[in-house]
């Protein structure tokens, strides 16, 4: 039985319990639904909004490194500080911090296995008192721009070989018959897909107690679509959050050595004028 | 404190799969509503006893989804 390509970027529930104090490590919850946090969350844990504090909140883009190096100040993240990320939903926007973090450069970040659902449905202790942490002092030392697709890749990626796009929005999507997920605004005029793209979506990733799925299964699933590590992979969704789960499902449970989320995603290819679309 | 009771069912809404997520936080039950995929939450409520936080999330979602009748 294959084990995941860097294990080190994965803990367990148990393991969290176990270290949650220990000063070295942070534990930061990162929800789809911002209220969740509220409810009851790890003790210890921070919590940061990915709709005001993970992005540029003028312009559409990533949070500034300026911005980034206030938040994990504030958090009292120091550049050696081990930083465990969990979230609702199959840890979604846990990952999508942890594309930020890695895009920025942060060594130590890693990913709750099963996050909150697991956490919750094992009955382990919640509080719901937000910890203050002194201010520590965070300095960004570079940018890894590989971990990031733009559009003009992309469009090159389209008629290019040794890329692979992959779609990780849900079917309905794919095909166009939806123009968003139901419940959630349609912020595109075109539903379909980036001709050439393969359909895995992202939550095939995991098992249904939120685990990820084992390395043997992830990589059925994505070879079996033609996702193979000899190719340059270029994931993408809607906005580009499911997708950095992808993109750290191949990155660091598998292995891939060359891939990248367009968080661009369908909200800027499908609102292009005159863009390829296939369905 | 603890979650307590953790139940998860998927039950069809207005034609959509959904996950509903309940359980009990101290004295208070609550209840996640999300589609099933991508997982995007439609509601988030709480109440007294755990039907009643339920009752609320349904009928949130029955308004989000554009007044369709849940169920």
């Amino acid at each position: 039985m294959r084990s995941y390509a860097h294990p080190e970027t994965l803990v367990t529930t148990d393991w969290v319990s176990q270290h949650k104090s220990d000063p070295n490590v942070r534990v930061v919850e990162v929800d789809v639904d911002t209220k969740a946090y509220e409810e009851g969350h790890i003790p210890g844990a921070v919590g940061w909004n990915w709709q005001t504090e993970l992005c540029d909140t003028v312009r559409r883009d990533v949070i500034s490194k300026t911005n980034l190096e206030k938040l994990l100040g504030s958090s009292g993240i120091t550049n050696n500080t081990t930083i465990i990320l969990y979230g609702d939903n199959n840890n979604w926007f846990a990952a999508w911090a942890l594309w930020q973090l890695k895009m920025y450069g942060h060594s130590d970040v890693r990913i709750m296995n099963g996050g909150r659902k697991k956490w919750l449905a094992e009955g382990r202790e919640l509080t719901k008192d937000s910890p203050k942490y002194g201010e520590a002092t965070y300095t960004v030392t570079g940018f890894n721009e590989r971990y990031r697709a733009f559009l003009r890749q992309v469009e090159k990626a389209m008629n290019d070989r040794t890329f692979v796009l992959v779609d990780v929005r849900s079917n309905d999507e794919f095909t166009g018959k939806i123009l968003a997920p139901p419940g959630l605004p349609e912020t595109c005029q075109r539903g379909g897909h980036i001709p050439g793209a393969k359909n895995i979506p992202w939550a095939q990733a995991c098992n249904d107690d939120g685990t990820f799925k084992s390395a043997d299964d992830l990589d059925a699933l994505y070879t079996s679509k033609g996702v193979t590590p000899d190719k340059n992979v270029v994931a993408y969704c809607r906005i580009g959050e499911r997708s950095s789960h992808t993109w750290y499902v191949l990155n660091y449970l598998l292995g891939y050595p060359t891939v990248s989320n367009y968080d661009g995603s369908w909200t800027e290819w499908g609102n292009l004028v005159g863009a390829e679309i296939e369905r | 404190m603890r979650a307590e009771q953790y139940q998860t069912e998927q039950r069809d809404l207005a034609g959509i799969p959904m996950r509903v997520e309940s359980y009990k936080i101290g004295d208070r039950y609550y209840c996640h509503v999300a589609n099933v995929d991508p997982g995007a939450t439609l509601a988030r409520t709480e109440g007294g006893t755990r039907a009643a936080a339920i009752d609320a999330a349904l009928l949130k979602v029955a308004n989000r989804l554009g007044g369709k009748s849940p169920g």
